[in-house]
């Protein structure tokens, strides 16, 4: 029992951080109609920015974390000016690579700076220890819990109290009312580019706290898109709640079925099963707009 | 799309022709000839980008069939390419089947599987596909992995050679013409699969699916038919790539490479069977150049400029195509024929 409260727990924790990264893509996607494939890249871009303002430059936390956020807010600026703009307009799969081609070219870019060793700054972030019961909570899912829930806590605040957040939900509602009645669509792009790189860079940076910072931290962005399509692509509710059950079922599956099964590994493919099962029984997602067609 | 000048058709046969004037046939003979002939003063090196180009150009053309012509964009093709691969090396390799008899039988098991992946397309379309064939592609090597007593897992399997009639095609040249005969055939499939009645169906459901289906296209047949027609030339190429190097391994079918397979298709020209060779040829040479400028650039700035440079002028390419050519170097090519058929009096190409 133990062992599995473990398992929950971790996975909540951990979900949160998926949750995190998924609402960096619903944004942009409720916003513009961007499928944006390299969310991933942006938690890679976090964690090697975490890694070079920490440990070679060794700035405290706080001056890493607000340095990061600039850098990762330039970034998603100039991607959506050279990039994205020129695509407006285009079809779906003209979108969807160039987000593909932006990937490898960020993966390129981190290479090039950063090489392909392994690079950790385990034990930098501030540590919190909390034990409940036999349960212990390990330090860095629960900072990664509380950043999180901060994150979307001001992200609702954004959306609900502030100008660009009230014209950003009016351009998810309807694109042509909200250009005759005069808000500039194009600052609504931007910042719902710099607003999903901020975020992907935050997780980043707790996610590469956690596991240490290579390569693979770019496939965490698939993981993501499983809990956007769960939990609904246009739900910013639905991929909270879908990333936390995501993070829990893979714990869970994996705890239990990996000693069973001989090559392993199921926690990485685990979100692309849950992929093809709502794909198939529920496209829509668990709390997604039900898209009817109508000619 | 404007006819030629002083072509003339004066029956239906002549019409419907693929290879319509007498330029086109002396300069395709030419070119199979200049195939058939370049073994004997090419250097090995050359017949391995070659014979990489042939095996591409046989996946390539599925995918255009499956995404360029019926509108399913397709991330996982390496994935079917997989299915292929490992299909055949387990009949030849565990089975003992001849080459000859296997290759059918790679291209179907990824047909069926590209069927089973198929499914979900006739529920949702643009990225929701794209996300169940990424799923695809993953689930398929996962699956590979974990059935250890069939395919060697992760240690791969190795393949005997192919041999057909007593011919060894275990030498590069021999081999080479192997694969430049499937990939002829390959091409002369494509471009007539797209001129049958479900060509035309597909083009119908790429364009406007809903439109198709109240017209009377079945999107349920034609859809899956599109699947499985694409992905059994993508297992047809995952079977030459493992007897190519006489060893199945998963290393062999990256995610990255469906990735590079579309952009393939984004830089020849969608839609086109002409533009898919294209694609191949052009990227294949970029790769090609990187592999040549990689270690130079590597000594010149930093050991892992050579990986990052593959990584970047991916992107780059497949980015400034979407910008400044979308519609691929085909599009690009016709332009430049219709500038000079009516040159120089250019200025009435303009359509």
């Amino acid at each position: 029992m133990t062992f599995f409260l473990q398992l929950v727990v971790t996975g909540l924790a951990q979900g949160m951080v998926y949750a995190l990264i998924a609402i960096g893509f619903v944004i942009i996607l409720k916003c513009s109609g961007v499928f944006n494939i390299a969310q991933g890249h942006f938690v890679l871009m976090g964690g090697y920015l975490g890694y070079t303002f920490l440990v070679p430059l060794g700035l405290p936390i706080w001056a890493a974390l607000l340095l990061a956020i600039a850098t990762a807010a330039v970034m998603g600026l100039a991607i959506e000016r050279l990039m994205l703009r020129p695509l407006v307009g285009q079809p779906v799969l003209a979108v969807v690579m160039m987000t593909i081609a932006l990937s490898t070219v960020l993966g390129g870019l981190a290479t090039l700076i950063w090489g392909a060793e392994y690079k950790t700054y385990h034990g930098l972030l501030p540590t919190l220890n909390l034990t409940v019961g036999a349960v212990s909570i390990p330090s860095e899912s629960l900072i990664g819990l509380i950043v999180s829930l901060v994150c979307v806590a001001l992200l609702m605040l954004l959306f609900r109290y502030t100008r660009i957040g009230l014209a950003m939900r009016a351009t998810a509602e309807d694109l042509q009312v909200v250009q005759s009645v005069g808000v500039k669509v194009t600052t609504v792009y931007a910042v719902s580019w710099i607003i999903a790189s901020v975020v992907g860079v935050i997780g980043g940076i707790l996610l590469g706290g956690v596991s240490g910072v290579n390569m693979d931290l770019a496939n965490i962005g698939l993981k993501a898109f499983a809990v956007v399509l769960l939990g609904g692509v246009d739900s910013i509710g639905g991929s909270i709640l879908a990333g936390v059950i995501l993070g829990m079922l893979e714990n869970v599956a994996a705890g239990y079925l990996d000693p069973l099964l001989p090559g392993g590994g199921l926690a990485q493919v685990f979100p692309f099963f849950i992929m093809i099962v709502v794909l198939i029984f529920r496209p829509y997602g668990l709390f997604g707009l039900a898209r009817i067609e109508r000619v | 799309m404007a006819l030629r000048t002083g072509s003339f058709p004066e029956n239906y046969f002549q019409d419907t022709a693929v290879i319509g004037s007498r330029l086109n046939w002396t300069l395709l003979t030419g070119f199979l000839i200049l195939i058939a002939v370049c073994p004997f003063f090419l250097s090995n090196q050359m017949l391995t980008i070659l014979t990489t180009m042939g095996i591409s150009v046989v996946s390539v053309h599925g995918l255009n069939i499956l995404t360029g012509y019926c509108g399913q964009i397709s991330i996982g093709h390496s994935g079917f390419m997989a299915v292929g691969g490992y299909a055949s090396a387990i009949l030849c390799a565990k089975f003992g089947w001849p080459f000859w008899a296997a290759l059918p039988c790679a291209a179907l098991a990824a047909g069926i599987a590209g069927l089973v992946f198929g499914l979900p397309s006739l529920k949702i379309k643009g990225f929701y596909l794209i996300m169940a064939t990424i799923a695809a592609q993953f689930i398929i090597i996962w699956m590979i992995i974990q059935l250890r007593s069939l395919t060697g897992g992760t240690d791969g399997l190795a393949v005997p050679k192919p041999m057909i009639a007593g011919i060894s095609f275990g030498s590069k040249v021999n081999y080479f013409y192997l694969v430049m005969a499937v990939s002829v055939l390959a091409t002369f499939t494509a471009r007539n699969i797209v001129r049958t009645r479900a060509g035309r169906a597909f083009i119908a459901i790429r364009d406007n699916d809903l439109a198709a289906e109240v017209m009377g296209v079945s999107l349920w047949s034609y859809k899956l038919q599109a699947f499985f027609i694409g992905c059994l030339y993508a297992g047809a190429a995952g079977a030459l790539v493992v007897h190519y190097f006489s060893f199945a391994s998963i290393d062999q079918f990256p995610f990255m490479d469906s990735v590079w397979y579309l952009g393939m298709l984004i830089v020849g020209g969608m839609g086109s069977t002409t533009g898919a060779i294209m694609g191949v040829v052009a990227l294949r040479l970029l790769d090609e150049l990187v592999t040549v400028a990689g270690p130079v650039l590597s000594a010149a700035v930093a050991p892992q400029a050579a990986a990052s440079l593959a990584l970047i002028s991916h992107g780059l390419v497949i980015i400034v195509f979407l910008i400044f050519e979308p519609r691929g170097l085909h599009h690009r090519w016709e332009r430049i024929k219709s500038y000079f058929r009516l040159w120089p009096f250019s200025h009435e190409a303009a359509e």
